[in-house]
C-alpha cells in the first residue's frame, strides 16, 4: 500500500465523530477609521507611512542618498533599472532601493499586500536593503477577516500580507529591524 | 518510533529534573529567560484584551480545527487535489524517514548541494539536517535564532524563539568560534548583521529553500507561513526549487478561515498584532518548481487516542510555554524532545511514552496553559491524563511513587493531615536551615521553604469561628 493511502485509511480508521464547521463573522461594527487605522498599525511594526511627495525620485534621492541601484516595478519612476529587465531572482542582490505598489491594505494591522503580479520578480520584495511600497488609501480594508475575502489569495501563485521591515528578537528579545529581508518598509500614499 | 528527538540526551528516558538542574544552577541565564518569556506573555494578554471578540475567535479557532480533524482525510485529499492543479508535486511520507527520503531524492536528482531553509518543527521532529548532511548536502538554518542552535548543535529550546535560553554573550562565543565575528562584541545589533552577512551569500547560491508550514488551505491547495525575519521568502522566492514540509494536522478547509488563526497566532505567540510576513505559496512561479511534502509521522495515531486527539488542534504559538512557570525556570533542553513545555509534555509521549515518561510531571497543573491557548486545547488536564497513563504503566520512580503513597495516606485520613500539618508549621519555625534544606527536600532546592502560618486552617477555625458559632447559637 501506499502511503497515501495508508495514512488516509488509519485517519479514516481513526473514526472521530464528525463536527460542524463554524461560520465566521467579518467582527467589523463599530471599527476606527481605517486610514487612521493602517497608519498606527504600520508604525506599531517599524514601518513609515509617507504623503504623497511632490517629486517621487526627488524623496527617494534624499531619503536613500547613498542608492546605487533602484529597481523599480511601478510607471510611477524608472529608478536605474526596470524589474522587466530581470530574469534571474538571485541577480537582485545589489537592489539598494526596491519599488512595488500593493492591491491593498489591512487596517487591523498595517499589512500590505502583494503578489507576483505587483513584484514581476518576488525576490525583489526580500533582497532588496530598503523597500518603497505605494498604496491607494482607498483600498484599505478594515481587518483580517475582510482581507481573506479577497479574491487574489485564490488566483495569486505566492502573495503576502507585508507588515513593517524584517525583524527579529531572538538574541536576548532586542527588537532589531532588518533582520534577512528589508531594512526598511516605506509606505507613500498614492 | 521514527521520530529522533533531544541530540544530547540519547534514547534512554528523559530525567526532566536532572537535566533542568544546570540550567537552573545558572542564575543570570534563568532570571533573563524567565523574565523574556513573561514579558511576552504580558505581551499577548494586551493584545488580546485589546480585541473585544478575542474569546469568540478562540472557540471559532477550536471548532474550525476540531471539524478539520474529524474530516481530515478528505480535506488531505481537497488539498492534493488543488496543489496538484496548481502545478506543485504532492509527496506522502508516513514517518520522519520516508520524509528526509523524500527531500533527499528531490535534492540529489536535480544535484542540489545547498538548501535554505526557513524554520520549521517538523523537520526538528524528522532530524533532516544530519541526514541531508550526513549525505553530501549543506543545509543552512536561516532564522536567526535557528542558526545560532544549528552553529552551537543544540535544538530549539522553544517553537518560537529557538535560542531564547541564550544570552548575547553566548551568541558571541558561538559566532566567534563559527562565523568569525569579534568573540568580545556581544551587541545583538552587531550579532544579527553578522549573521545576515553570513548567510546571504547561500540565499543566492542555494539550488533549493524549504519552510515548514503554519498553515494549509484545502479550498486553494495554499502553504501559508507566518515570520518575522523574511528568511521564509527568501528560500521560497530566490532558489529555483521550493519544498514545503507540512504536518498532515496543519490543514484548514478554506481561505476565509485564516482570518481567525492570523489574528490570533502572533499575538499569542509574540504579543504582536501580526507577523512581518504573513505569506501565501499556492504554485510555483514562472520557471520554478515547488514540492509539498505531508507528513503523518504519528499523527494519525494520535488522532485515534481518545484523550489526546485534541493536541493536534497546536497551532504551535508557545504561549503555553512562555505562561508555564515549570518551563520558564526549567528552560527547553530539560525537556529533552523537539517540543518543550507544557505542549511538549503532552505531545512528546504520543512519540514515546517509555523515553518521556517524566514530562507530565513538570507541570504545577495551574491551567494557565490551557487559558492562553488560542486553539482551546485542555493542555492541563492532558498531562493530568497522561500521569494517570505513566503511573499505570509502571513508569514512576521510586522515590515519587512512595511519597505519593505516603501522601496518599496522610490526605485520605482528617486526623494524621491534621497532625501533620501542625507539626510541618512547627518543623518550618523552629529547626535550623541546613536540616530543611536537606539532599531530600525536592522543592528547597530551587526555591525557599513557604513562611509557616502560626497556626494550621483547622486551627484558627477551631478558635474563632467555631466558638462565635456556638455563641450565635
Amino acid at each position: 500500500m501506499s502511503s497515501r493511502d495508508a495514512i488516509l485509511g488509519a485517519l479514516r480508521a481513526a473514526g472521530r465523530t464528525s463536527t460542524p464547521l463554524p461560520d465566521v463573522p467579518l467582527f467589523d461594527a463599530d471599527l476606527p477609521p481605517a486610514f487612521e487605522q493602517f497608519k498606527l498599525g504600520l508604525a506599531k511594526m517599524g514601518g513609515q507611512w509617507l504623503g504623497a511627495p511632490a517629486n517621487l525620485d526627488g524623496w527617494i534621492a534624499t531619503r536613500f542618498p547613498d542608492a546605487k541601484v533602484i529597481c523599480s516595478a511601478v510607471p510611477e519612476t524608472d529608478g536605474t533599472r526596470r524589474i522587466e529587465t530581470v530574469t534571474e531572482p538571485a541577480t537582485l542582490y545589489d537592489v539598494d532601493v526596491g519599488i512595488v505598489r500593493a492591491r491593498f491594505g489591512v487596517a487591523e494591522t498595517g499589512s500590505v499586500w502583494l503578489s507576483e503580479d505587483e513584484y514581476k520578480v518576488n525576490a525583489l520584495g526580500y533582497l532588496a536593503q530598503h523597500l518603497i511600497v505605494l498604496l491607494d488609501p482607498a483600498s484599505i480594508v478594515p481587518n483580517l477577516h475582510h482581507a481573506y475575502h479577497q479574491r487574489g489569495f485564490h488566483v495569486a501563485r505566492y502573495c503576502v500580507l507585508m507588515t513593517g521591515p524584517s525583524a527579529t528578537a531572538d538574541i536576548e528579545g532586542v527588537l532589531i529591524r532588518g533582520a534577512q529581508g528589508v531594512r526598511s518598509l516605506t509606505v507613500i500614499g498614492m | 518510533m521514527s521520530a529522533v528527538l533531544g541530540k544530547k540526551v540519547g534514547k534512554k528516558s528523559v530525567d526532566h529534573v536532572k537535566i533542568s538542574r544546570e540550567f537552573i544552577a545558572d542564575e543570570p541565564h534563568i532570571a533573563f529567560h524567565d523574565k523574556r518569556l513573561w514579558t511576552l506573555r504580558t505581551l499577548r494578554d494586551g493584545q488580546a484584551n485589546a480585541i473585544p471578540e478575542w474569546e469568540e475567535l478562540r472557540v471559532l479557532a477550536s471548532g474550525i480545527k476540531e471539524h478539520t480533524l474529524t474530516h481530515l482525510a478528505d480535506y488531505l485529499e481537497e488539498f492534493e487535489r488543488n496543489a496538484t492543479a496548481n502545478g506543485v508535486t504532492v509527496h506522502w511520507a508516513k514517518d520522519a524517514a520516508e520524509h528526509n527520503r523524500i527531500v533527499h531524492e528531490i535534492l540529489a536528482t536535480r544535484n542540489v548541494d545547498t538548501l535554505v531553509k526557513s524554520k520549521s518543527m517538523l523537520t526538528e521532529e524528522c532530524d533532516m539536517r544530519p541526514y541531508l548532511e550526513a549525505r553530501g548536502i549543506t543545509v543552512v538554518e536561516t532564522d536567526l535564532g535557528e542558526r545560532i542552535q544549528q552553529l552551537d548543535d543544540e535544538p530549539p529550546t522553544h517553537i518560537v524563539v529557538p535560542a531564547v535560553h541564550k544570552l548575547a554573550t553566548d551568541v558571541a562565543e558561538v559566532f566567534a568560534d563559527t562565523i568569525g565575528t569579534d568573540r568580545n562584541n556581544a551587541d545583538p545589533h552587531y550579532l544579527a548583521e553578522g549573521m545576515r552577512q553570513d548567510t546571504r551569500p547561500y540565499f543566492l547560491k542555494a539550488g533549493a529553500g524549504m519552510t515548514g508550514a503554519n498553515f494549509a488551505i484545502a479550498e486553494t491547495g495554499t502553504v501559508v507561513t507566518c515570520t518575522n525575519e523574511g528568511n521564509a521568502d527568501l528560500s521560497g522566492n530566490v532558489p529555483p526549487l521550493y519544498i514545503a514540509s507540512i504536518g498532515i494536522e496543519k490543514i484548514i478547509p478554506k481561505m476565509e478561515h485564516l482570518g481567525v488563526f492570523i489574528r490570533m497566532l502572533s499575538r499569542s505567540a509574540l504579543g504582536s498584532p501580526i507577523t512581518q510576513y504573513t505569506s501565501h505559496f499556492r504554485g510555483p512561479r514562472d520557471g520554478g518548481e515547488s514540492h509539498y511534502i505531508l507528513v503523518d509521522n504519528g499523527r494519525s495515531e494520535r488522532l485515534a487516542m481518545d484523550d489526546f486527539w485534541y493536541s493536534l488542534k497546536c497551532i504551535r504559538c508557545g504561549a503555553c510555554m512562555n505562561t508555564c512557570p515549570v518551563y520558564r525556570r526549567s528552560g527547553g533542553l530539560s525537556y529533552g524532545g523537539v517540543y518543550a513545555g507544557p505542549i511538549g509534555a503532552i505531545i512528546n509521549p504520543t512519540f514515546d511514552l517509555k523515553k518521556y515518561s517524566a514530562l507530565p510531571f513538570a507541570s504545577t497543573l495551574n491551567g494557565s496553559c490551557t487559558n492562553v491557548c488560542p486553539v482551546k486545547i485542555n493542555i492541563h488536564e492532558q498531562i493530568y491524563k497522561w500521569r494517570q497513563i505513566v503511573v499505570e504503566q509502571g513508569e514512576v520512580s521510586f522515590v515519587k511513587k512512595e511519597a505519593m503513597k505516603m501522601a496518599g495516606k496522610v490526605l485520605a485520613d482528617p486526623k494524621r493531615y491534621r497532625q501533620w500539618t501542625a507539626g510541618t508549621n512547627k518543623a518550618l519555625a523552629g529547626l535550623p536551615r541546613s536540616f530543611l534544606y536537606n539532599p531530600f527536600n525536592a522543592w528547597g532546592k530551587q526555591r525557599e521553604l513557604p513562611e509557616p502560618p502560626k497556626q494550621t486552617f483547622h486551627q484558627w477555625y477551631a478558635a474563632n469561628r467555631q466558638a462565635k458559632e456556638e455563641d450565635e447559637q
